[in-house]
């Protein structure tokens, strides 16, 4: 299948329209239905991350979605340019090292800005998808998730 | 409209009716309403998300937003959620052990006049 690629403008509204088309291409590539929601989410709290990041550091580059199928795997790449620390790659936040089926936060411990701690999307996405991978250079991050599809389900 | 957004009061309680997504582009109207009530002194809150149809790490962010201002009035936050899609966020972030969620919006509220 061929790769299919969004591009689009950092603004939240936008967020949505990712989604809807990713979606509609894991469909079309075969993940399977109970899959869906998870791709939806996952590609979701990915773009959020990627506009948010533009929005502070360069509102005026547009965020990248590219989807493929690779080894049958159903591939997405939220890709952003926002010259930034590297992301945190862990898979639970770091306030208080939160155990793998749960992120253990206890909402007590945010500031009036966001009740969320940064890093929170990526350990949602990393429950999401079993396949991971977050590429962070000085010139921005690839947040890269796969899940099974066609014939590839166990 | 991606998110609508209503309450009403009933046995004291403020009921926030949900419907739509919740994600970056939707969270503040829900913020804001959260903000509102409370700055009207409402710290009962039940939040139904029955007809919650997406929801994502902001929309959580909003609502523990919303469960820590209720809390500084001695008040608490309690969501209505039956759907499996929805619950899952939750558990993955383990936020199922922060907010009470009931299945009903009657049972919510029974669940907080026991309490008192």
């Amino acid at each position: 299948m061929a790769t299919v690629e969004v591009t689009f403008t950092p603004l939240p509204a936008h967020v949505r329209t990712a989604r809807l088309v990713a979606t509609a291409v894991a469909r079309r590539s075969g993940v399977d239905e109970s899959l869906l929601d998870e791709v939806r989410l996952a590609v979701g709290e990915a773009c959020s991350r990627a506009v948010e990041a533009h929005q502070r550091h360069c509102p005026a580059e547009p965020v990248k979605i590219e989807m493929t199928e690779q080894d049958e795997r159903f591939v997405v790449t939220v890709s952003d340019h926002a010259p930034t620390a590297p992301a945190r790659v862990e898979t639970a936040p770091a306030s208080d090292g939160g155990s793998r089926e749960g992120v253990g936060y206890d909402g007590a411990g945010y500031d009036g800005g966001s009740a969320i701690p940064a890093g929170f999307g990526l350990a949602v996405i990393s429950g999401l998808a079993d396949d991971v991978r977050v590429l962070s250079t000085s010139s921005g991050v690839s947040i890269r998730m796969s899940w099974p599809s066609t014939a590839a389900t166990s | 409209m991606d998110l609508k957004l209503g309450h009403y009061n009933k046995d004291g309680i403020e009921v926030v009716d949900v419907e739509g997504e919740i994600d970056v582009y939707t969270a503040p109207r829900l913020r804001e309403l959260l903000i509102d009530l409370v700055n009207k002194n409402n710290y009962q809150l039940v939040v139904n998300m029955e007809k919650v149809e997406f929801l994502d790490s902001t929309g959580l962010g909003v609502l523990v937003g919303g469960l820590k201002r209720v809390r500084a009035h001695d008040g608490s936050l309690d969501l209505v959620c039956t759907q499996e899609r929805i619950l899952k966020i939750f558990r993955i972030t383990g936020l199922t052990k922060v907010f009470g969620i009931h299945d009903t919006v009657d049972e919510a509220i029974a669940a907080k006049k026991s309490e008192k």
